[in-house]
């Protein structure tokens, strides 16, 4: 690979590829909070890992969004505040990054960062799965809508497609957040952003994954070039290989989904995203086999 | 066929005592460069050659110089963190030594720090904002080598020179597929009587070839142009995915 610098076994990759599309044509998820650890386990440096990343939830999304737009399913206001927002907080990922990377520390951030947000994520959709299972027997009903303090603040705007009328700030701070998230981890933030939008925002959920597949293909874009320009972490070899990989593995996700249900589907995903979570963790508290690690930082 | 060839050169060379110039040591490789393709997994090269009079060899092969930061890791909280580092001025990016036998039998250690033979002798310098250090802390340095040696950058024993002949040699010098770009030094001493008695020195040049250089090159030279690329070839291989799905 010539940014990664390292031979790698292309059927392997062609494999990791191909597993993370199953998985994201199964479950309906980008799949980058998966892609980038799978990366490191194979030994590809976590930056390279990063910013390749990247790349490849560009194509995801945009791949996405075609579908959801053709049905309408796109809030382009709201998708226009997220973004703000989002290419502040990837651009300030970035920079985080590199800093971080100058220092010795972003491999561990990187790494702390994937701990915390698959535990989160993992043990909130393995929760929601078990008490969907348990609903559906009992065909309790929910609440709506719910007023908070959110509805308070100024700058009130009105988003016609997502039938709201709130302020502009809290779509800015949640495209700000998790912009952070994509610059410094490589994930497109879906993860966080659609629960955000759901819970936080109150937006219908029919417009809440198009909308946010919108924001995440320009913040997404943002954080390849500025990881290219800045780090130069950007490996397109290695992101075709993982495309095709991940294009077949997509359709072939998709077909297999058809066929399952619902909360059985969410909860063998969460035990999935729980294992890489435990296999992170246990190799950050396992005694390195070195303490001393090297990085170059000049060529002559 | 071109090695064959230049084998012979070296062969006639020799066979015809009144054409060869007067040097103690005249040494030639396989090919004088490497190419990193994409499917590179490393590659050999023959370094072959000749002495006037027979004596004890040894090859040193050095790669281009890099700074590297050594950082050991605490445990802080339960988890493994960089905490103390190190830079490490003009580091040999590869080092590897060949001798047709044990360099103690036929080198005295002084020779040997002299010429940096050896990973002991190898003179690696640490610096601290741009000043150099007398000495650099030891574990620190067994650190860099140990890393290096995991790698397979540097050599973990030396390799072997074969005398064919009493004046004809030839050594294999192995390079792994991350081998650094850039120019390589060999240098052979030629020991007689265990004094130092000639050194030959040729060069070889590491580079990146044809996709894999132009992907390297186009990512550090035009970066931005270059992310952009990255983004428009993401676009287009996304839409036609989605195209290929509502067909299938």
């Amino acid at each position: 690979m010539p940014i990664a610098e390292m031979s790698v076994n292309v059927p392997l990759i062609l494999a990791v590829g191909a597993g993370v599309g199953l998985l994201s044509g199964l479950f309906g998820v980008g799949g980058g909070f998966l892609m980038t650890p799978l990366l490191f386990f194979i030994g590809i440096p976590s930056a390279v890992a990063v910013a390749t990343g990247a790349s490849l939830i560009v194509a995801a999304s945009i791949s996405g969004v075609l579908a959801h737009w053709k049905r309408g399913n796109v809030d382009f206001r709201m998708g226009s505040f997220l973004l703000v927002g989002g290419v502040f907080g990837s651009s300030l990922g970035v920079w985080l990054f590199t800093v971080l990377r100058e220092q010795g520390h972003i491999d561990l951030v990187i790494r702390v960062s994937y701990v915390v947000f698959l535990a989160i994520i993992g043990g909130l959709m393995l929760v929601e799965s078990a008490r969907s299972m348990m609903r559906r027997k009992k065909n309790q009903s929910r609440r709506s809508h719910i007023h908070t303090w959110l509805h308070g603040l100024p700058f009130k705007v009105r988003f016609r497609r997502s039938r709201l009328y709130i302020s502009a700030l809290p779509p800015l701070a949640v495209g700000l957040f998790v912009g952070l998230l994509a610059g410094i981890m490589g994930v497109g933030g879906g993860f966080v952003m659609v629960p955000a939008m759901i819970y936080v925002l109150g937006m219908p959920t029919a417009v809440v994954v198009g909308t946010s597949l919108f924001q995440i293909i320009f913040v997404s874009a943002n954080v390849t070039i500025l990881q290219s320009a800045t780090n130069q972490t950007v490996d397109i070899l290695l992101a075709l290989i993982l495309l095709f990989g991940g294009v077949l593995g997509a359709q072939l996700g998709a077909r297999i989904g058809a066929k399952m249900q619902g909360e059985q589907l969410r909860g063998l995903l969460a035990l999935i995203v729980l294992g890489v979570c435990v296999k992170l963790t246990y190799d950050l508290v396992l005694p390195p086999a070195d303490l001393f690690s090297i990085a170059e930082v000049a060529r002559y | 066929m071109l090695r064959i060839l230049s084998f012979m050169i070296v062969l006639l060379a020799l066979a015809l005592p009144g054409r060869a110039q007067a040097r103690d040591i005249t040494i030639d490789l396989t090919d004088p460069i490497v190419s990193i393709t994409t499917g590179f997994t490393g590659t050999d090269l023959l370094l072959y050659g000749a002495v006037k009079q027979a004596g004890d060899l040894v090859v040193v092969i050095r790669g281009p110089a890099r700074d590297e930061v050594v950082r050991r890791k605490e445990k802080v909280l339960g988890i493994w963190v960089n905490r103390d580092e190190l830079v490490f001025d003009k580091v040999p990016s590869y080092y590897r030594i060949a001798s047709n036998r044990p360099l103690n039998e036929f080198m005295n250690p002084t020779d040997a720090d002299r010429l940096q033979i050896g990973l002991d002798n190898l003179d690696l310098r640490a610096k601290v904002s741009g000043k150099l250090l007398p000495e650099a802390p030891y574990e620190f340095r067994e650190g860099l080598i140990r890393n290096l040696q995991r790698i397979g950058l540097y050599m973990t024993k030396p390799d072997n020179v074969v005398f064919l002949s009493e004046q004809l040699f030839r050594t294999r010098l192995r390079f792994p597929a991350n081998v650094s770009v850039g120019t390589f030094t060999i240098e052979v001493y030629l020991f007689r009587d265990n004094k130092l008695q000639s050194t030959a020195t040729t060069l070889l040049t590491v580079r990146k070839f044809g996709v894999e250089a132009q992907v390297y090159d186009l990512a550090h030279r035009y970066s931005l142009a270059y992310g952009v690329l990255a983004v428009i070839i993401a676009v287009v291989a996304g839409w036609a995915a989605n195209a290929a799905f509502r067909k299938g």
